[in-house]
């Protein structure tokens, strides 16, 4: 049971005691609420008076009369504004003329009940502006993690930009002062890493674009009927240069000859792409990648499997978090940018309702098994 | 100089061109500079030497990986100082300078330096903290 604290300010004692005692056994309930609302009055008989327990306290509703004696319920109603006090106001008013309805609105209250009104209008009221109240925080509380989420992208992104400029500009340094002498052959290693961390910043800027696309929801689908298995024999042959390099067999296997779905193929193509590349990547010279494409159950069924390092427990824990990348002495100079295991998690959440399981084995291998419902 | 005289720098980073690039500057100022590529291997290496002055990339296997080097370190060598090397800076939010006492107390480090930094800078700083 949460319990929200209700300012009643009014200067008719009848009234005060009337709401309070309305409020004491009502209990309002929603069905996406976790818990229901209960009510803790606190009464002010003055505008003064109010403004004295806002400062003091949180309130969480207050329930205004406008006509009172010192300053008026309108100018409390500014006070609240002008604070930034997180309550919400409804105004209890027995001459509610249209002038001060506007004005009460154009300064944030939520509602008016006339006086005099029942206790089922007041508890109608009541859970009206309690809806709102709850909302209202929750709506608040999601797009602050989510401005919290989204810096913490930019920093890590920040720290992963920022990182091969600085190898680059210590290599350039390197050179420009000869550290290691005249001879330019000296220099070669450190030219070729410097190389290296340009394509692999370029791997990043691009991946991380893939990635904003997915979650702004910027990103043009093309629908249409996709045969992932003459596509998984497209990624492979793009592959194969890749596997050549370190003598790696890539296999693939069906239970139909053609598997159609609703797709676009674009997004399917950097699921099998990122999966394959991962199980080249990760494999050991002379290794296998197997690559299944089923129908199963009405489901899509991608599996790439390898002979690879595998993961830890722990590795595979962290696995489809954006910017990790298992680092050990076995993954030691394979380049990545983190990212795209994350994106093509996301593309088969997000986009095709489906999931994606890993199991893994040190110095086994790895399987990933992506899922997709065919509807 | 003597060979015992020799001062001995512990590097670790798991950005290999860092590391290198330290190193290479480390060797060129007369170090003997012994390396390594995670925080783990970095607490091996603490545990078998004791080095004249040590250096830590910040973020490795974790994302503090630095400071728990540097704890440790100075858990076991107090007088050795450390450098704490990094990418991460201010802009990016996560800020920490060791300014105070205080501070350098809970962080354990003696400098905080940000990567990209001049190799005479850098020889300036290790100067003054090895007071040579």
């Amino acid at each position: 049971m949460a319990t929200l604290k209700v300012l009643i300010v009014d200067d008719e004692p009848g009234i005060r005691s009337g709401i309070s005692r309305i409020l004491q056994n009502f209990t309002v309930d929603f069905p996406f609420a976790e818990e229901p609302f209960q009510y803790e009055s606190i009464e002010a008989s003055t505008g003064e008076e109010a403004l004295h327990f806002i400062d003091s306290q949180p309130i969480d509703i207050v329930l205004l009369d406008n006509k009172l004696p010192g300053i008026q319920g309108v100018e409390v109603l500014q006070y609240i504004k002008e604070k930034n006090i997180d309550t919400n106001v409804m105004m209890i008013t027995s001459y509610a003329s249209l002038d001060l309805a506007i004005k009460a609105t154009n300064n944030g209250a939520y509602n008016f009940v006339p006086k005099p009104f029942t206790p089922q209008e007041l508890k109608t009221a009541m859970e009206g502006i309690t809806k709102h109240l709850y909302l209202r925080r929750m709506t608040n509380k999601l797009n602050e993690e989510s401005r919290k989420t989204r810096f913490q992208f930019l920093s890590v992104l920040s720290h992963e930009l920022k990182s091969p400029i600085n190898a680059i500009e210590g290599y350039l340094r390197i050179m420009l002062d000869k550290q290691v002498g005249n001879n330019i052959d000296d220099y070669e290693h450190m030219i070729n890493r410097s190389l290296e961390r340009i394509r692999s910043m370029r791997t990043l800027i691009s991946d991380m674009l893939d990635l904003t696309k997915i979650e702004s929801g910027g990103k043009k689908r093309e629908i249409s009927k996709v045969d992932v298995v003459h596509l998984a024999q497209l990624c492979i042959d793009n592959m194969l240069p890749l596997a050549a390099q370190r003598n790696i067999k890539i296999y693939l296997d069906s239970n139909k000859p053609e598997i159609y779905i609703n797709a676009d193929s674009s997004e399917i193509e950097i699921v099998l792409n990122n999966l394959l590349s991962n199980a080249i990547k990760y494999n050991k010279p002379d290794g296998t990648v197997f690559c299944s494409i089923k129908e199963e159950n009405n489901k899509l069924i991608i599996e790439v499997k390898d002979t690879g390092i595998g993961m830890s427990a722990e590795d595979l824990s962290k696995l489809f978090q954006e910017f990790v990348r298992i680092r050990n002495e076995k993954t030691k100079g394979i380049s990545g940018s983190g990212l795209g295991l994350s994106i093509i998690k996301k593309i088969i959440n997000e986009y095709y309702n489906g999931h994606i399981t890993v199991s893994s084995e040190v110095d086994k291998g790895s399987t990933f098994t992506v899922e997709i419902p065919f509807n | 100089m003597k060979a015992t005289n020799i001062k001995k720098v512990l590097i670790v980073d798991d950005d290999i061109d860092s590391l290198s690039q330290l190193s290479l500057y480390m060797k060129q100022m007369g170090f003997d500079v012994i390396t390594a590529e995670s925080q783990k291997e970095g607490e091996e290496l603490i545990n078998q030497h004791k080095p004249d002055l040590a250096i830590f990339d910040l973020m490795m296997d974790n994302k503090d990986s630095g400071f728990i080097l540097s704890y440790k370190l100075k858990k076991k060598y107090p007088d050795v100082p450390v450098i704490i090397a990094t990418a991460v800076s201010s802009e990016t939010g996560i800020l920490f300078e060791l300014n105070t006492e205080e501070e350098k107390k809970w962080i354990k480090a003696d400098l905080y330096l940000e990567k990209g930094i001049r190799y005479d800078q850098l020889k300036e700083h290790i100067q003054k903290l090895l007071k040579i």
